[in-house]
C-alpha cells in the first residue's frame, strides 16, 4: 500500500517541474542556447551523470509503502521505501556492533562460550558473514563477486548505450549502427564519450556494490551493527530533499516580493526591504536553532499528533527545509529586486507602457522571463551549500530528526570514533565519500550553468 | 610624401578562428593624419589593436608585417614591445568613460606613463604639463581628481595626455569622438590637429564618420569586411570616390538637398567574418556587381596620384557608373493645417533631489523646464540638442511615460497630463514611440510576432488570433520585413532590421504621432539611410506626424519641417528648418551648427568654439543658461533669462542679442 | 555623510524592533513558558507547583503583553515582553536559565572568539587573494583550470571534515599541538594554532574561487587595455590596476562580517573546546537555554546592522566614486 509523505510528494513535484522546465526550455531558443553550452561541457556532462545516479537513489527512496503482513522480519507493518525493498539484505543484515568493511568477524573482542564450554575472549563471527568463507578464501570470494558485479555493470551499460543510440538515431533519422559508433568515438558537439564513460563508471561501481552487498558489509557496520553502506545510501534522499525543497519552498515568496519591490518601488519597496533586512539580520544558525527548538518542544508536548515515527521525522525534515528557506530567500529576493529595477527602465517595458499594457501583464511577459535565469542560477548554486549545511546543523542537533538517516547524523554519531582505540574510520569515510561525490558534482555543474546563463560572466570566459 | 612612419603589409588577424582583418596594407607618413574609415564590424579597431599587439584573448596575427620607423613590431619580444607601446606608438580609445581607471587619480595615471617612457623628467611635473597641453584649465588641481569628477570631453583629453606622455611618433585614435557631443567633438578634433602640428607626430584616425574624415584627415582608406577597398587623398575621394561602396556611402548621407527624396541605402548587411567569400567582399550588396565580382577577388587599380581602388569595374573603365537615386518628391503635408495635433504649454519635468536626515527635497533637476511646442498632423518637428539637455525626457513626458510635474500636454485639445492611467489608455493608441537602441527595445524572450502584436492585444484591436496574425504579417511587410519573421526571435536580426520591427510595433495601433527618440544614431550610415527612407515613406503614405529627437543636424536637414533647439531643459530657438539651418540666430544654434563636421573638405567653414561643457540641469547658471559658454554674452545675459520672442519672420528665439524684426 | 549615517542608525531601530517581535513570538507565543518549563523539568517531575516555581525563578511568571493586575505603567512594564524582550535594547541581557549573568558571560567569552576569528580572517584573506591573483595571472592555461578544479573540490568538502581531519592529522598522528582546550594569556597560542589553520584551510575553496571571479571580471575591463597600451608590464597591470579595483568588493565583503567575528565560529569553537561565544551559543542551544539564545539573536542582529553601516563607510574610503548622500 502506498504511503505518501509530504517530502515524497514535493520531491516528485520537483522532478515533474524539472521535466516541465526541460520541455519548456527545449522550445525556446534563448533557453536552449545556454543549455546547449552546458551540455557541450565535458565537466558538466560527467557531473550530471553522477547527479542523475544520486537522483535515482533519492527518488527510489521517495516512494513509500507500508509493508504488508506477509513481510517477515522486524519491519513487518513498517513504512518502507522502494529503495528499502531493493536493499533488503542490507537493511536486515544487522550485526551486534562495529564490524570493519569486508570483515567476517566483529571488530571488538567479546567473551563467548568456547566449544569446550569455557569462556573465550575472541572476535565472534558475524551473524551475516558469508557461509563457508573463511579468512583464507575471503580475497578470492570478494574478487569473484567483483567480477560478477563488473559483468552486471557492463551489461547495464550496454543496454544504456543501445537505448541512447536508438533514441538519438530516431531523433536524427540516422542509422542505429552509425549513431552508436558516433556515441563512443565522439565527433559530435556534445561529448557523448564523456557521458558514456561516466555512465560506465557509475554502472560498474553500482554493479560491484550490488554483487558484494548481500554477502559483506562493504563499508562496515556502526555501533549498533547497522550497515554503513545502507545508511549512506538512505542519506542521499535527505541531502537531496534539503538541497532542492528548501529553494523550492522559498521560491514563490522570493519571486513575488522581489519583483514587486523592484517594479512598484515606493512604499511597497520600503516594506519588502524592511522585511528582508530584518530577517537577514538575524544570524541564520540562531534563527534555525530557535525555530527547531520550538518545534521540538511542540512535538514533545503534542506526541499524539504524529501517527508514526516516519511521519514525525518527515515533518521535521519539511519544517527544516522551510526554516532554512526563510533564512535564505532574502538573498534571492534582493537579487530579483535589483534586476527588476534595471528591467523596468528598459525600452521594451517603456514600449509596453506606451501601449497601455496592464502592470500584471508587463510583469508576466517582460519582467519574469528575464529574471528566471537568476532563479535558476540560485537554485543550482544553493543546492550544494544546503547539503553541506544539513551536516553542520545535524551535528549541532538542530538538523533532521535523529532517527532519520543523514550524513550529518552519521558524522555526529561517529565523530568520537576516530579517538577510539582501535580507530573506527568507516562511518566517517562513507559519509565523506557520498557527500563529497554529490556536492562536487553539484558544484561542477553549477559552475558551468552559471557561466552559461549569467550574461556578465559569458564574455569573461573563453 | 615624407618617409612613412608606419608601414603595414598584408596584415591578417583572426579572432576565435574567424578572419576579421584580411591582408591589409597601410602606410602612414610622418606628420600626416591618415583616416581608416569603415562601418561597425569591418575590422578597423582590430587592425589598430593588432598594431599595438593588444588583441583580445583568442585573437592573433596570422600573417603580415608592421614596421614603425623601419622596425618590425611583430617580431619584437614582449618586453621590447612594451617600450614601443605608449612610447613611440600611442593609442586612445572610443569610450573615455570606461578607459580610465576609476580608482586612480588622473595625475597618477598620466605620471605612470611618463615614468615609463620619459624617465629623465619629474613625472608629476610632466603630468601637469601634459594636462595643460591638452587644454585642461587649472591642471594643478585636476591632476589630483578622479576620472568620475571629469566630464566626457575632459576624460578624452586626459586619455590624449596619457598617450602624449611617451612623445609618440604615431598616435592611433580609435573613434576618439564617437561618444562625445558635437561641440565637444569639435574641441577634441581641434586639439588633436593642433597637437599634430606642434609635435609633428603622425595620426591614424579610426572612424565611421565621413564628416570627421573630411575635416581632419589628409588621406583615407575605406575598410569593408576586413579588407581595404579604396585608399585616396581626402580631397580626391570626396570629389570622386572610385569604389561603388564609397560612392554609396556618400550618397547615403542625409542632407538638406536630398529632402523629400530617397537616400541611397545599401541593401543587405555587412557579411559576418566567418562567412567564406570568394570574390569581392562588397559584391553581394553592390548594385553593379557582375558575375566575376562574385567569383574572383579584384586587384588594386590606380585611379590618380595616391588614389587606388580594388574593383573589377574600375579596370573596365566603369568609373562612369554612378549611383542612381530616384528623387521623388512626396506629397508631404502642407503647412497651416487647422488645429495643431499636439501642443505643449510650459511643459515641466523636475526630478527632486533629496538630502539630509529626513530626505527633504533640497533642489530639483530641471530636466525639462517650461517647454512650448506644437506639431501639426503629418509633419515632422525635430527636437535638437546635446546629451543631457532633456530632449529624451521631453519625448517621454509627451507620452506620459514620465509624468510631467507642470504644464500641459494637449493632444487635439485634451490635456493628457491631467488624465489618470485608465482614462489615458485610449490615447495610447494615438501616440507611439520608437527608441534609440533597437537591441534594448525588444524583449529578447518574445517572438517577433508577439512583440509586434503587443499593442493590438493591449488595445483590443484584433478580434481573434487569425486576424492578429494577418495584421502582424501586413505590418511587417509594410516595413520591409518578410512576414515569416514573426516566428523568430529578435536576436536573429541585425540592428536595422530590428529598428524596422520596432517601427512596425508602433504602427500596429495606427498612431497619429510617433516620437522617434534618436532612431538612427545607433546604426551605420548605410542602414540609417534605409530607416530614414522608411520613415519618410510612412509619413507620406499614412500622414503620420513625427517628433524627431536627435543630435544629428544632417538628419534634421533631411527629414524635418520644423526644428526646436534645446539647451539645458529649455528651447532656445524654434522655426522652420530651412530658415534655422541657413541662418541660425541664437549663438548656441550657431555654434552647434558650425561644430557639425561636413562631409565636404572643400567647404571649410569658420568654426565657432564653445568652451567648457554643458552645466548640470540640477544647478543651471543664473541669467541665460548659455551665458558662461556664449562668445557674445554680456552683463545682462548673466543677470536675466532672455524671454522667448517671436520675430516677424515667425522665428522664435530666446536671446538678448537678437534684434527684433 | 553624517546625516546619511544618522539615518542608517535610526533605520536600525525598526529593524531591531522587528527582530525583537519575531523572537518574542517564537519564544513565548508559539510555546508558552509553561511548555518550556514542562520540557525542562522532564516528564517525571511535572507538577503544577514545580512549573510555577520554575517560572518564578526565571521571571516568566508575568503575563505576556499586558498585566491587568499592575497599576499605571506597570501594566505594560511588568510583562514578559517588556522585561525580557525590550530590556535587550539596553543591552540588559538578564540571567540565563541556569542563573548566570549573560552580559558578564558575553564580555568574558568574546575574547577567545576574537583570538580565533581575527587571525583566521587575516591569514585567510592574504592566502586567498594571493591564490586568486596567481590563478588570474595564469588565466586560460592549465594552471588556472586545475587550480579552479582544486578549489571547487576543496569547497565541496564539509567543514566538519576539515576539523575532524585536522584534529586527527595534526593532533593525533603528529602530536604537534593539543587537540582541544584553552588557556589564558600567551599560553593560549598553542591552542589557537589548529583552529586557525583549520579555519583558513576550510575557507580556501570558496574564498579563492570568489576572488578569482572578481579579478577575472576586472581583467576584462577597458581601463586594463589602456594600462597595457601605456606599455605597462603584466605585473604592474595586475597589482597597480586590477588589484586596486578588485579590492573594493573584497574589502567591503570583509568589512560586512567584521562585527560578526565577535560571535565566533559555532562549530570550530565547540570542536576545539574554545570557551568563546560560539561554543557558548552551541551549549545554550543544546541545553535549550532560551535566555541565552534570545540574547545572542539580538546581539547578532545589532552586529549585522553595524556591519552594514561599516560597509557603507568603507565604500567611501576605498572607492572615490561613492559619496554617501
Amino acid at each position: 500500500m502506498m504511503v505518501v509523505l509530504w517530502t515524497d510528494a514535493l520531491l516528485w513535484l520537483v522532478f515533474a517541474l524539472g521535466l516541465g522546465y526541460g520541455l519548456y526550455a527545449a522550445r525556446r531558443p534563448h533557453l536552449r542556447a545556454p543549455w546547449r553550452r552546458v551540455v557541450r561541457s565535458r565537466t558538466a556532462l560527467a557531473a550530471a551523470v553522477v547527479l542523475a545516479a544520486y537522483a535515482v537513489v533519492g527518488l527510489l527512496d521517495s516512494i513509500h509503502l507500508r509493508a504488508g503482513p506477509r513481510d517477515q522480519g522486524p519491519y513487518a507493518g513498517e513504512v518502507v521505501s522502494l529503495l528499502d525493498r531493493l536493499l533488503t539484505p542490507l537493511r536486515v543484515h544487522q550485526e551486534k556492533t562495529y564490524a570493519a568493511p569486508f570483515a567476517l568477524h566483529l571488530y571488538a573482542r567479546e567473551t563467548v562460550q568456547g566449544p569446550d564450554g569455557r569462556p573465550l575472549r575472541t572476535w565472534p563471527r558475524l551473524r551475516w558473514a558469508p557461509e563457508g568463507v573463511d579468512e583464507a578464501h575471503k580475497a578470492g570470494h570478494i574478487l569473484r563477486l567483483a567480477l560478477k558485479g563488473v559483468l552486471w555493470g557492463l551489461m547495464a551499460w550496454l543496454a544504456f548505450w543501445g537505448l541512447l543510440a536508438a533514441a538519438l538515431a530516431r531523433v536524427r533519422r540516422a542509422t542505429f549502427g552509425g549513431t552508436a559508433r558516433r556515441l563512443v568515438r565522439g565527433g559530435d558537439p556534445v561529448p557523448w564519450p564523456t557521458l558514456l564513460g561516466t555512465a560506465a563508471l557509475v554502472l560498474v561501481v553500482a554493479g560491484v556494490l550490488a554483487a558484494w552487498a548481500p554477502h559483506y558489509h562493504v563499508l562496515g557496520t556502526d555501533k549498533v551493527g547497522e550497515d554503513v553502506l545502507y545508511q549512506a545510501l538512505k542519506s542521499v534522499r535527505t541531502g537531496i530533499v534539503i538541497g532542492t525543497l528548501t529553494t523550492l519552498v522559498m521560491l514563490p515568496a522570493a519571486i513575488l516580493l522581489g519583483i514587486a519591490a523592484g517594479y512598484f518601488r515606493g512604499w511597497v519597496d520600503d516594506v519588502i526591504q524592511y522585511v528582508y533586512t530584518t530577517l537577514s539580520s538575524i544570524p541564520g544558525v540562531l534563527l534555525i536553532a530557535a525555530a527547531v527548538l520550538m518545534l521540538q518542544i511542540y512535538m514533545s508536548n503534542h506526541p499524539g499528533e504524529f501517527d508514526s515515527l516516519v511521519r514525525r521525522a518527515d515533518l521535521r525534515l519539511l519544517f527544516l527545509c522551510l526554516i532554512l528557506g526563510i533564512t535564505s530567500w532574502t538573498t534571492l529576493c534582493r537579487l530579483l529586486r535589483g534586476e527588476t529595477l534595471k528591467l523596468r527602465d528598459q525600452d521594451y517595458v517603456q514600449a509596453a507602457h506606451a501601449f497601455g499594457v496592464a502592470h500584471f501583464t508587463i510583469i508576466a511577459r517582460h519582467i519574469l522571463p528575464n529574471v528566471l535565469h537568476i532563479v535558476l542560477i540560485t537554485l543550482v548554486l544553493d543546492f550544494s551549500g544546503l547539503v553541506l549545511a544539513e551536516a553542520v546543523l545535524s551535528y549541532v542537533n538542530i538538523g533532521v530528526d535523529p532517527t532519520m538517516n543523514s550524513w550529518g547524523n552519521m558524522i555526529n554519531g561517529a565523530r568520537l570514533e576516530l579517538a577510539r582505540e582501535p580507530m573506527v574510520w568507516w562511518s566517517l569515510a562513507a559519509a565523506f565519500l557520498f557527500m563529497f561525490g554529490l556536492v562536487l558534482a553539484a558544484n561542477l555543474l553549477s559552475d558551468v550553468v552559471q557561466a552559461a546563463f549569467d550574461p556578465r560572466t559569458r564574455g569573461a570566459r573563453r | 610624401m615624407t618617409a612613412p612612419a608606419l608601414v603595414v603589409r598584408d596584415l591578417s588577424v583572426s579572432v576565435g578562428g574567424s578572419r576579421v582583418v584580411d591582408g591589409v596594407d597601410l602606410e602612414v607618413a610622418a606628420g600626416e593624419t591618415f583616416a581608416l574609415l569603415g562601418e561597425s564590424g569591418c575590422g578597423k579597431s582590430m587592425t589598430a589593436l593588432a598594431l599595438m599587439r593588444l588583441l583580445p584573448p583568442g585573437g592573433r596575427v596570422r600573417s603580415g608585417s608592421v614596421r614603425l620607423d623601419g622596425e618590425e613590431l611583430l617580431d619584437l619580444p614582449e618586453y621590447a614591445m612594451r617600450g614601443v607601446r605608449g612610447g613611440r606608438l600611442g593609442m586612445i580609445f572610443q569610450e573615455p568613460q570606461t578607459s580610465l581607471n576609476p580608482v586612480l587619480r588622473v595625475g597618477d595615471q598620466i605620471a605612470e606613463a611618463a615614468r615609463l617612457h620619459d624617465p629623465a623628467a619629474d613625472p608629476r611635473r610632466r603630468a601637469v604639463e601634459l594636462l595643460a597641453a591638452v587644454g585642461i584649465p587649472d591642471p594643478e588641481r585636476r591632476v589630483r581628481e578622479f576620472p568620475h569628477q571629469l566630464s566626457g570631453g575632459m576624460k578624452q583629453r586626459v586619455m590624449i595626455a596619457m598617450a602624449l606622455a611617451g612623445r609618440p611618433r604615431l598616435l592611433i585614435a580609435d573613434e576618439p569622438t564617437t561618444a562625445l557631443d558635437v561641440t565637444i567633438q569639435a574641441q577634441v578634433l581641434d586639439l588633436l590637429a593642433d597637437l599634430r602640428r606642434e609635435t609633428g607626430m603622425a595620426m591614424m584616425l579610426i572612424t565611421h564618420d565621413l564628416g570627421v574624415v573630411a575635416e581632419s584627415a589628409g588621406r583615407l582608406a575605406i575598410m569593408y569586411a576586413g579588407q581595404i577597398l579604396e585608399s585616396a587623398p581626402v580631397g580626391a575621394f570626396f570629389a570622386a570616390p572610385a569604389h561603388p561602396y564609397g560612392r554609396m556611402l556618400l550618397a547615403a548621407l542625409p542632407t538638406g538637398e536630398r529632402r523629400g527624396g530617397h537616400l541611397a541605402a545599401i541593401e543587405g548587411r555587412v557579411p559576418s567574418p566567418d562567412e567564406a567569400l570568394q570574390g569581392c567582399r562588397f559584391a553581394p550588396r553592390c548594385p553593379q556587381a557582375e558575375a566575376r565580382c562574385h567569383r574572383q577577388p579584384p586587384d588594386w587599380h590606380p585611379v590618380g596620384p595616391g588614389h587606388r581602388v580594388r574593383c573589377h569595374l574600375w579596370a573596365q573603365g566603369g568609373h562612369g557608373a554612378h549611383v542612381d537615386v530616384p528623387v521623388a518628391k512626396g506629397p508631404g503635408a502642407e503647412e497651416g493645417a487647422a488645429a495643431p495635433l499636439l501642443e505643449t504649454q510650459g511643459l515641466q519635468v523636475h526630478f527632486p533631489i533629496r538630502k539630509g536626515l529626513l530626505k527633504r527635497v533640497v533642489g530639483r533637476v530641471r530636466a525639462v523646464d517650461g517647454i512650448d511646442l506644437h506639431l501639426d498632423a503629418g509633419r515632422t518637428l525635430a527636437l535638437v540638442g546635446e546629451s543631457g539637455c532633456g530632449k529624451t525626457t521631453c519625448g517621454k513626458a509627451l507620452l506620459q511615460l514620465i509624468r510631467p510635474t507642470g504644464g500641459r500636454v494637449l493632444y487635439r485639445g485634451r490635456d493628457l497630463a491631467a488624465l489618470s492611467g485608465r482614462a489615458l489608455r485610449p490615447f495610447r493608441r494615438e501616440l507611439q514611440i520608437v527608441f534609440q537602441d533597437p537591441f534594448a527595445a525588444m524583449n529578447p524572450r518574445m517572438l517577433v510576432g508577439d512583440i509586434v502584436a503587443e499593442g493590438l492585444v493591449a488595445q483590443g484591436l484584433a478580434k481573434d488570433r487569425a486576424e492578429r496574425r494577418a495584421r502582424v504579417a501586413e505590418l511587417l511587410e509594410r516595413v520591409g520585413i518578410a512576414p515569416e519573421a514573426a516566428a523568430r526571435y529578435p536576436h536573429e536580426f541585425s540592428g536595422g532590421q530590428r529598428q524596422r520591427i520596432c517601427i512596425a510595433r508602433a504602427l500596429a495601433v495606427e498612431p497619429r504621432l510617433i516620437v522617434c527618440d534618436e532612431p538612427t544614431s545607433a546604426l551605420d550610415v548605410s542602414v540609417q539611410a534605409q530607416i530614414l527612407n522608411l520613415l519618410h515613406d510612412l509619413q507620406t503614405g499614412l500622414g503620420l506626424a513625427y517628433l524627431f529627437i536627435t543630435h544629428d543636424i544632417s538628419v534634421v536637414a533631411y527629414l524635418a519641417h520644423e526644428v526646436a533647439v534645446m539647451y539645458l531643459g529649455r528651447i532656445v530657438e524654434r522655426g522652420r528648418v530651412e530658415a534655422v539651418l541657413a541662418a541660425p540666430l541664437h549663438p548656441y544654434t550657431r555654434a552647434l551648427l558650425s561644430a557639425v563636421p561636413e562631409p565636404d573638405p572643400a567647404s571649410r567653414r569658420q568654426r565657432i568654439h564653445l568652451e567648457g561643457d554643458m552645466p548640470s540641469p540640477a544647478d543651471p547658471p543664473g541669467g541665460c543658461h548659455f551665458h558662461p559658454r556664449c562668445p557674445e554674452a554680456d552683463a545682462r545675459c548673466a543677470r536675466e533669462y532672455p524671454p522667448l520672442r517671436t520675430l516677424s519672420s515667425g522665428r522664435v528665439v530666446a536671446c538678448h542679442h537678437v534684434p527684433d524684426g | 555623510m553624517s546625516a546619511y549615517l544618522l539615518r542608517r542608525v535610526l533605520y536600525a531601530i525598526p529593524i531591531l524592533i522587528g527582530v525583537n517581535l519575531l523572537t518574542f513570538v517564537l519564544f513565548f507565543v508559539v510555546n508558552s513558558p509553561d511548555d518550556m518549563a514542562r520540557m525542562h523539568l522532564g516528564v517525571k517531575r511535572v507538577t503544577p507547583a514545580a512549573i510555577e516555581e520554575w517560572k518564578r525563578e526565571r521571571g516568566y511568571d508575568r503575563p505576556l503583553l499586558y498585566n491587568e493586575r499592575g497599576e499605571g505603567l506597570a501594566r505594560f512594564t511588568d510583562t514578559i515582553f517588556f522585561q525580557k524582550s525590550l530590556a535587550l535594547f539596553r543591552f540588559d541581557f538578564g540571567t540565563s536559565d541556569s542563573g548566570r549573568d549573560i552580559g558578564y558571560d558575553i564580555s568574558q567569552r568574546m575574547w577567545p572568539s576574537l583570538a580565533i576569528a581575527v587571525p583566521t580572517l587575516l591569514v585567510g584573506l592574504a592566502l586567498n587573494v594571493t591564490l586568486a591573483l596567481t590563478l588570474v595571472f595564469f588565466r586560460a592555461t592549465y594552471v588556472d583550470f586545475w587550480g579552479l578544479v582544486g578549489l571547487v573540490a576543496l569547497m565541496s568538502i564539509s567543514g566538519l571534515f576539515y576539523i575532524i581531519g585536522g584534529q586527527y592529522l595534526v593532533g593525533k598522528l603528529l602530536h604537534l599541538v593539543p587537540i582541544s582546550g584553552y588557556d589564558t594569556g600567551l599560553a593560549a597560542a598553542k591552542f589557537l594554532i589548529l583552529p586557525v589553520v583549520v579555519g583558513v584551510v576550510s575557507g580556501i575553496g570558496s574564498g579563492g574561487r570568489w576572488y578569482r571571479t572578481l579579478f577575472l571580471e576586472e581583467v576584462g575591463k577597458d581601463y586594463v587595455r589602456t594600462a597595457r597600451a601605456k606599455g605597462l608590464g603584466e605585473a604592474r597591470v595586475m597589482f597597480g590596476h586590477v588589484f586596486r579595483n578588485a579590492l573594493i568588493p573584497i574589502l567591503t565583503g570583509v568589512v560586512v562580517i567584521l562585527p560578526l567575528l565577535f560571535m565566533g565560529s559555532l562549530i570550530v569553537e565547540s570542536f576545539f573546546g574554545i570557551p568563546g561565544l560560539g561554543s557558548y551559543t552551541i551549549d545554550a542551544i543544546q541545553r535549550q537555554d532560551f535566555a541565552i539564545v534570545r540574547a545572542m539573536v539580538f546581539l547578532g542582529s545589532v552586529l549585522y546592522i553595524l556591519g552594514l553601516i561599516l560597509t557603507d563607510i568603507s565604500y567611501t574610503l576605498v572607492d572615490p566614486r561613492v559619496r554617501l548622500e
